[in-house]
């Protein structure tokens, strides 16, 4: 019960978050491409490394309900993915459907692999 | 004695400026009632995701995170059905709270794209190399026919007869 609330509260924090700085790309950068879902959710699936090793290595459930369960996985977003890469395609832009997905998860998962090396580098070597 | 509050001739700019500042007050209540909704959804989606990813774990263990495949198909498709249900040539009204509620908060709250992510290199880690394969494989095309499905659902419900509008 105590994790789940953990959840909730990391999540409330990582849904404004994405709705805070998904909502300022898109102002700043226009709407023609979904760049803000796009910032989000790389920049959250690099944190997700970061913290995912360091949790793994030292065994904290609380960190993992708190910032990974509910933060990094409320802040990051399939949802927003989806529709934004259905409404490319339904204006038949399937270039750019397309590449919004497969920028997406490559980009997605550079950074999660970058993000467990580097933690992995800096935290490695202590017991 | 003339009561400050009386406006004194020329003194209208001063009322304009003040009904300026009450817009923008307004208007900053506005946005913390937007975020709120968001946080509320927020915490309302992942608290579901994370009983859903228990609950898969439970019931098929975790050889495969089907929990998170689960919650962004089902996150994709409420998004792509609410979305068209409540547009602009939707039959349901909803206001930009209430859309911000169900879409950024509850929407976003209940999917992840980090989890996927993590959980995909975890098994390809552990040398589950056909795993992590097939959950790239299966995840992409069903989250995108999911929110395809929902938006043609609600898109047959706008237009049946008896619209609210």
């Amino acid at each position: 019960m105590y994790h789940l609330f953990l959840v909730c509260v990391g999540a409330a924090l990582g849904g404004m978050a994405r709705f805070h700085l998904s909502g300022f790309i898109g102002r700043r950068f226009g709407e023609t491409f979904p760049w803000g879902t796009m910032v989000v959710n790389v920049t959250g699936a690099f944190a997700i490394g970061v913290v995912a090793d360091a949790v793994m290595r030292y065994d904290m459930p609380v960190v993992w309900a708190f910032v990974i369960t509910g933060g990094l996985g409320s802040y990051t977003t399939v949802s927003s993915l989806s529709l934004q890469t259905l409404a490319l395609a339904r204006e038949g832009d399937w270039l750019r459907a397309g590449g919004n997905v497969l920028l997406s998860v490559g980009l997605t998962f550079a950074a999660a692999a970058l993000g467990l090396a580097l933690a992995g580098l800096w935290i490695g070597e202590r017991p | 004695m003339k009561r400050r509050t009386e406006p004194r001739p020329g003194e209208t700019v001063l009322l304009g400026r003040s009904a300026e500042h009450r817009l923008r007050r307004q208007k900053m209540a506005d946005t913390l009632q937007l975020y709120a909704a968001v946080a509320a959804g927020s915490m309302i989606g992942a608290a579901l995701r994370a009983l859903a990813s228990l609950g898969s774990t439970a019931l098929w263990g975790d050889g495969f995170p089907l929990g998170t495949l689960l919650v962004n198909v089902a996150g994709s498709f409420l998004i792509g059905f609410y979305a068209t249900l409540t547009g602009p040539d939707g039959r349901v009204f909803a206001g930009a709270r209430q859309r911000q509620f169900f879409m950024a908060g509850f929407c976003g709250g209940l999917t992840t794209f980090s989890m996927f992510n993590l959980e995909t290199l975890m098994l390809a880690r552990g040398g589950e190399l056909l795993a992590a394969g097939l959950n790239v494989g299966i995840s992409l095309p069903s989250w995108l026919a999911a929110a395809w499905l929902g938006h043609i659902l609600a898109m047959r419900l706008n237009r049946l007869r008896g619209s609210e509008r």
